[in-house]
């Protein structure tokens, strides 16, 4: 698999009040070609500080970040690396332009100057493919939030993208809508084959993940597959973070002598476990 | 409160007119206003109305829902017929003390009053027959020729949509708000205008700055999705005129020249 997203070092600081704030500090982190990372962290970690910088809405103030072989600092290549990593946001309302689902998914196209035969043919697969075909002459505003976050997803992957950023996409959705987001990213990464960088503070949604990152204070402190991660339980205690419910309770096991193993993340997988324990 | 204005309302019936291009709808609206300008008796007016009717008709927009549009407005046309037949000096038909009615002022009143409803219905059958995406597209594309001399066509075009899309959502963020707030004990109904008025601060500030953090985001999600201004932009939907278009616009054409026509003759 090729290189997706290179990022070699990346500080990024910015001035608050005068005072200095070092949001990433040397950051260097490498996504390849249609893999699935979930990067995780409290709220002022740098995880979406990170995701801006990579489709240059942000630029590193030393190091670099080169998308498939584009440096963001070069300002010509600017909007070809935009084309190729879209990102979706965190509140659904304040991405979508216009008053009509299907005209706010041409947005995109319209933007990169496609043919307008091409762009209602992009439209049309875009909404199939997020599963909101159906509701393409409606107003976005009577729309759930699930609903218009896949209208949002639907928008980026019209721009036909080779990688998709979700900067916390489910943080505002209740749970039927997460759930509607999270099965159309995974659906878009495993059929679409587009490489996805997914941010969130839910630890489930980073169960089935190729790659884990953890972030903290602007360093990357955990990196590895959700087993290899999760399993380190006391230390993302200790961090505040989170482990699945289910990886969890495998660790209370283990402390209390029961012979299973630590890295379990889903409910099948345990009652697998459990039922092989004699 | 908001419900009754019929102005920039949408109601789709799928009629001729609505499947109109837009602008020839803007065209012709814009030349029926400057029609009741240069009308100058009651049978260019006669002939205006017949012309609105007609489109009425045409628009299956049942008439009553018109006529309701005109409700918010029923104080200043009653004031401009009023003003008109009190204040025109001429030839005095009654009098009560101090105030003349006259035969001038009396035609006068009718006529603006006549004047002002026409407007209204002409112009609410704009927006009730065209979606306000159709409407900002008709607007841009006729205002292109402009851009020469420096009329920001594609910007404009692209606050309106801009500013239609975010209508519900802000109101449905106002009604939070003040939800919010009632639930704390402010108090929007009781009172004075002084402090009714007073009462809407609490209300304005949260709604001016959740507002400023929309804009922020959304310009951030605008130039993720590579949008550049209208440079190099195209459209999915394209506008193109048809035989109707052009069957249309020469009726209102024919309309306009009688209109001036009788005008010169009077």
């Amino acid at each position: 698999m090729g290189q997706m997203i290179t990022t070699d070092k990346i500080n990024y600081h910015y001035n608050n009040n005068e005072k200095e704030v070092l949001a990433l500090k040397e950051v260097s982190l490498d996504i390849k070609e249609g893999e699935f990372v979930v990067v995780i962290g409290h709220n002022g970690s740098g995880k979406s500080t990170f995701a801006k910088h990579l489709n240059a809405l942000l630029l590193p103030s030393s190091g670099e970040v080169i998308v498939k072989g584009l440096n963001t600092k070069d300002e010509d290549k600017i909007w070809q690396i935009r084309q190729i990593a879209g990102m979706v946001f965190q509140n659904p309302d304040n991405q979508i332009v216009a008053t009509i689902v299907e005209e706010d998914v041409a947005f995109g196209p319209e933007n990169l100057g496609i043919a307008p035969e091409e762009i209602v043919k992009r439209v049309e697969e875009a909404l199939r493919n997020v599963d909101m075909f159906e509701f393409r002459q409606k107003a976005p505003h009577m729309l759930s939030g699930g609903q218009k976050q896949r209208i949002a997803i639907a928008g980026v992957i019209a721009m036909r993208p080779d990688c998709i950023v979700l900067d916390e996409p489910t943080a505002m959705l209740d749970p039927s809508g997460r759930k509607e987001v999270i099965n159309t990213i995974r659906k878009l990464n495993k059929e679409e084959n587009i490489t996805v960088v997914h941010i969130t503070h839910f630890m489930e949604e980073a169960v089935d993940a190729d790659r884990v990152i953890v972030m903290e204070e602007g360093n990357v402190i955990l990196e590895g597959t959700p087993g290899e991660v999760f399993s380190q339980v006391e230390k993302l205690k200790a961090l505040g973070l989170d482990v699945p419910q289910v990886t969890d309770l495998a660790h209370e096991l283990i402390k209390e002598g029961i012979n299973i193993s630590k890295d379990i993340l889903t409910v099948d997988e345990m009652v697998m476990k459990l039922c092989q324990l004699k | 409160m908001l419900k009754d204005i019929t102005i920039g309302q949408y109601y789709p019936t799928g009629s001729l007119l609505h499947r109109l291009d837009p602008r020839t709808k803007i065209i012709a609206t814009f030349a029926i206003i400057a029609g009741l300008f240069i009308g100058i008796n009651f049978i260019s007016y006669g002939l205006v109305t017949l012309f609105i009717f007609a489109c009425i008709f045409i628009s299956k927009i049942p008439v009553r829902f018109l006529v309701k549009g005109l409700k918010p407005l029923r104080i200043i046309i009653l004031i401009t017929f009023l003003i008109n037949i009190f204040m025109t000096s001429g030839e005095v038909i009654y009098s009560f003390g101090r105030f003349n009615i006259t035969r001038e002022g009396l035609y006068l009143g009718t006529f603006m009053a006549i004047r002002l409803a026409l407007l209204v219905i002409g112009t609410s059958l704009l927006t009730l027959t065209t979606s306000p995406i159709t409407l900002t597209d008709g607007i841009e594309s006729l205002l292109k020729p402009f851009k020469k001399i420096g009329v920001p066509a594609h910007e404009l075009a692209m606050m309106m949509t801009i500013a239609l899309r975010f209508i519900p959502t802000l109101l449905e963020e106002t009604d939070k708000i003040m939800k919010a707030q009632m639930a704390r004990g402010a108090d929007f109904e009781s009172g004075n205008i002084i402090n009714r008025a007073k009462g809407l601060v609490p209300l304005l500030v949260p709604l001016f700055i959740s507002a400023f953090r929309r804009a922020d985001e959304l310009a951030m999600a605008m130039e993720a999705r590579c949008y550049r201004g209208g440079e190099n932009r195209t459209r999915m939907k394209q506008l193109n005129m048809t035989g109707v278009d052009f069957i249309s616009l020469s009726i209102v054409g024919i309309l306009l020249i009688l209109l001036i026509y009788i005008r010169i003759i009077a």
